[in-house]
């Protein structure tokens, strides 16, 4: 174990198709607005991190480079983390070890994606091995219907039942969005509306499935003597996993999901977690596909295996539920991929300090964050509390 | 300034960057034996797993896996998905269906295609493919050594 890390302060862009500034001008846009609502200028900070999805999203290689001067990086040591949908997660996990370390005493964290500006599931596409596995498993949609399929015949889950779960879940997010004033996609959805939505990949839907939105988010990971020093108050670190499988789609088994239990396990240990549907009071999960979000539900450990629907129906992940999911809707309704991670992390740590606005969960003390990266291959947990 | 709802410009790019991809030995012996019609794995001599494709390592034992076996053209679905988008580069057409196929006395899920039936209408494929059913290999007449020399799994009648 390092040093104690907190986080103190974050910042966000208005997120959505963002064709009105450029892409440097939009990671300035978070950067300015973390360091105005905390005060705190680039003079204080001692080391940059960036991150982003693989380069031909925007056509730009070494965007870390690129951004150098909104990030106010100049006469500073830069990083870049790049974890495909993990980025964030990354990102976040990259600035708690460089202030864990006791190497820097605090660190600027910033996560950025335009998908609008390039083509993101061919993208997504480049990700796959070139010789075999690209040919048959294009973007992320059928990745991850193949996986939900799985899910739903291993556990023998009607399908009326997922449906109904799936759409009980985008009918709350898309709702819960409009009181986050970041979100990008916020919607009255009918169950109606949802259930005869175009197919995407069978059984997957219009509904089912995250926008592409190009957004930025900025953070700021201190260490406790500059907590002190800065008097904001903190959301600290006090749990981080990250675990991954073979690169292969085939070689491990995506349902009783290894990286996605032992990630999520790592973060508890940490954190003294024993029973995440009690101890934890609110949770971020990674949720681009609904479908997908239910079976993380389960992989960990917020319910048992095969029960994630009946859970969702009967409202236990709702807002007003035992333990609410995704209340700034989630990755579902705001998805600009490298920053979206990051954006996880930062919705629980402004849960647990009280600063979350029209979606926050009162009370909230002990917040799960989470992303998933590359062909279903990692999977990242933070655990922040309003304690150290 | 312009007050009000501004456009600004946009910049149209492109990059177009050829590549050459050395396969190096293994992948090279693997598509040579697709040529002749046979699908080859390597067995783990430490953790006795059977892996497909042939591999050169074991991702779990870090070990050298230089036992080579033919292995059945025979399998089971273990998942699938039917897609009726057309992604960029992707050298497969819509509508197909992806899978993971258990091929007969191997240990990994082989990825590829299932077809031999109509793909038209997603309720007649959903009521047709099922996890758990039986497929077999079903191969191009013409083979240039890729992964496509195997058309696709069709299901065994």
């Amino acid at each position: 174990m390092g040093r104690p890390v907190a986080i103190i302060g974050v910042g966000q862009t208005r997120h959505g198709r963002r064709f009105d500034v450029s892409y440097p001008e939009l990671v300035k846009e978070a950067v300015d607005a973390l360091f105005d609502t905390t005060g705190i200028g680039p003079d204080d900070v001692d080391g940059v991190v960036s991150g982003t999805m693989p380069s031909m999203m925007e056509g730009v290689a070494l965007t870390h480079f690129y951004f150098a001067d909104v990030l106010r990086s100049v006469g500073k040591p830069i990083m870049k983390t790049e974890t495909c949908g993990s980025t964030g997660a990354s990102l976040a996990i990259t600035g708690y070890y460089w202030v864990a370390s006791g190497m820097a005493d605090l660190v600027l964290v910033v996560g950025s994606e335009k998908m609008n500006e390039g083509d993101s599931q061919a993208t997504m596409t480049t990700v796959l091995e070139p010789f075999y596995q690209r040919y048959f498993i294009a973007g992320a949609p059928g990745i991850f219907s193949m996986q939900s399929q799985e899910w739903s015949v291993r556990f023998g889950i009607p399908e009326d039942k997922i449906r109904a779960a799936a759409t009980r879940l985008t009918i709350d997010h898309h709702s819960d969005a409009f009181d986050n004033p970041y979100a990008h996609i916020k919607k009255k959805l009918t169950e109606e509306e949802v259930n005869n939505a175009r197919i995407i990949t069978y059984p997957v839907r219009l509904w089912d499935v995250c926008p592409n939105s190009d957004g930025a988010c900025a953070v700021l990971f201190a260490s406790e003597d500059k907590v002190k020093q800065m008097g904001r108050k903190p959301a600290w670190i006090r749990g981080v996993g990250y675990s991954g499988e073979e690169y292969w789609f085939g070689d491990s088994d995506k349902v009783v999901w290894q990286s996605a239990i032992q990630a999520s396990r790592e973060a508890y240990r940490m954190a003294g977690v024993t029973n995440p549907i009690e101890d934890l009071d609110v949770a971020e999960v990674y949720n681009p596909f609904t479908f997908q979000e239910l079976l993380f539900y389960e992989c960990f450990g917020f319910c048992d295996f095969g029960k994630a629907c009946d859970e969702t129906l009967k409202g236990t992940f709702a807002r007003d539920g035992k333990l609410p999911c995704d209340p700034s809707g989630g990755t579902l309704c705001t998805n600009p991929i490298g920053a979206t991670g990051l954006i996880r992390v930062s919705e629980a740590a402004l849960q647990v300090t009280g600063q979350a606005g029209d979606h926050q969960i009162p009370g909230a003390k002990l917040a799960f964050a989470h992303a998933m990266g590359g062909v279903d291959q990692y999977n990242a947990v933070l655990i922040l509390g309003s304690e150290l | 300034m312009v007050s009000g709802k501004v456009e600004y410009t946009i910049l149209k790019d492109e990059v177009a960057i050829p590549y050459e991809l050395a396969m190096g030995p293994t992948w090279t012996r693997f598509f040579e034996g697709l040529k002749e019609e046979k699908i080859y794995a390597t067995r783990c001599p430490r953790c006795n797993r059977v892996l497909v494709p042939a591999r050169s390592y074991c991702p779990r034992c870090f070990v050298e896996t230089d036992q080579w076996l033919e292995v059945s053209q025979e399998g089971t679905i273990v998942c699938w998905a039917l897609t009726e988008y057309e992604y960029f580069a992707i050298p497969v057409k819509p509508p197909y269906i992806g899978a993971l196929i258990k091929l007969d006395g191997t240990d990994t899920n082989f990825l590829h295609l299932i077809g031999g039936i109509d793909l038209s209408d997603p309720e007649y494929v959903r009521k047709t493919v099922k996890n758990g059913m039986k497929v077999k290999a079903v191969w191009n007449t013409e083979k240039k050594g890729t992964i496509m020399d195997i058309k696709y799994f069709e299901p065994v009648r």
